[in-house]
């Protein structure tokens, strides 16, 4: 290579890393923010605010799921949504996506309660990153853990 | 060696190459997108969650990696053309954008029709949609840089700064649902080890991933040999081609 392409090559590389490094702190800076929700470990450890809108984001329990039963509140739902490490309660009221079901990974938007429990206005499905057909889940269904494996990280 | 490559990169040997390979390019990518469609669409089975919404997932994955490749092809160009000055890889780079956008929004739009039934939501603002979004306005201001400046070697140099910049964006899409907290789930075939993917619906997909490559390779072959035509139209060789 000329010496004056290897002058090119090297101003392209130290634009790239200049424009990389300003990114990178960005990101680094603004790493609470670009993440969608909170797990419920960090809720614990009083990371997320109480009152204004976040998203909370885990495990349903399995076996945790309370249906109200007045005929007023036929909607309204509790459970809990761990990450195999802390658990956190949610109650919601409104339709809850197809995919909901215990043992699925969820992300809630609502509010935090004094009592460390959330109020959630919309409830999304997370699906996992593994795809089967019926039959192959079927022959899974003895240890459906293999299948939800925890999808929040961090 | 050099000196055959700068041979090889010339407008008319580019010309000719791209005429004798873009019908072949053309049948090849024809016959493996309808095989992997038609494979994904009737023969593949439905998922044990998903059920038959699953299938939007043959046109969102490829779209999804060409509209990075797209770009990293782009990127690559770019590099040549500016440390080797080559003119014809600024043609090529040239081409790249349009369709690249083209497929980002592939992709979004089709993201965003699965997310509806499966998440319950059009949109979210996790990092993965975001981060595509943001790819997509970048393809956008490059194309704009292309069409408004006149002169077209200008045009190539500037634009070409933007697309480097831009390659900064590429590894974020990548890494944002590993990195951060997103509602969008993590790779399947690029995992390391075993993809998480029963190959009933792995093969499918494959198939469509090489034809979305292919389609490209013919795309670009065919936009670029226009782009040559264009701006070699007062050269002689030109004026004995389109006569």
């Amino acid at each position: 290579m000329t010496p004056k392409r290897k002058q090119r090559v090297l101003i392209i590389v130290l634009i790239l890393s200049g424009v990389s490094g300003a990114v990178g702190l960005m990101l680094y800076a603004l790493q609470q923010n670009v993440n969608l929700f909170y797990s419920p470990t960090q809720i614990s450890d009083g990371e997320a605010p109480i009152g204004p809108l976040i998203r909370v984001g885990g495990l349903v329990l399995a076996g945790s799921v309370k249906r109200a039963t007045g005929k007023t509140e036929k909607l309204s739902v509790t459970f809990v949504l761990t990450d195999n490490n802390k658990q956190i309660t949610v109650q919601y009221s409104g339709i809850l996506p197809d995919l909901f079901r215990e043992g699925q990974g969820i992300v809630a938007l609502g509010r935090l309660q004094k009592d460390r429990s959330i109020l959630a206005t919309e409830v999304l499905a997370k699906h996992d990153e593994n795809y089967m057909p019926p039959e192959v889940a079927g022959t899974l269904h003895k240890s459906p853990s293999a299948m939800h494996v925890p999808s929040t990280n961090q | 060696m050099f000196e055959r490559f700068h041979k090889y990169a010339s407008p008319k040997y580019f010309y000719d190459l791209a005429t004798l390979l873009i019908p072949y390019f053309f049948v090849i990518s024809w016959v493996v997108l309808l095989t992997g469609i038609g494979w994904g669409l009737a023969f593949s089975p439905p998922d044990y969650q998903q059920g038959e919404s699953v299938r939007i997932i043959y046109v969102h994955v490829p779209s999804a990696i060409l509209s990075m490749s797209a770009y990293m092809f782009m990127a690559v160009s770019v590099f040549i053309a500016m440390v080797w000055r080559i003119k014809i890889a600024y043609m090529v780079a040239r081409s790249c954008a349009p369709i690249g956008a083209v497929f980002t929004l592939i992709a979004l739009v089709t993201g965003s029709l699965w997310g509806k039934p499966m998440w319950g939501a059009w949109w979210v603002w996790d990092a993965r949609l975001t981060s595509e979004l943001i790819l997509f306005f970048i393809y956008l201001g490059i194309i704009a840089l292309q069409q408004a400046i006149e002169d077209k070697d200008l045009g190539d140099r500037m634009s070409g700064i933007m697309v480097l910049v831009g390659v900064v964006n590429i590894p974020i899409i990548h890494y944002s649902v590993i990195w951060w907290n997103t509602l969008h789930q993590k790779a399947t075939i690029s995992k390391m080890g075993q993809p998480s993917i029963d190959s009933s619906m792995l093969w499918p997909l494959l198939l469509m991933i090489l034809a979305h490559y292919l389609f490209f390779a013919t795309y670009i072959l065919m936009q670029t040999r226009n782009e040559v035509l264009n701006r070699e139209k007062r050269k002689g060789w030109v004026k004995e081609v389109i006569v």
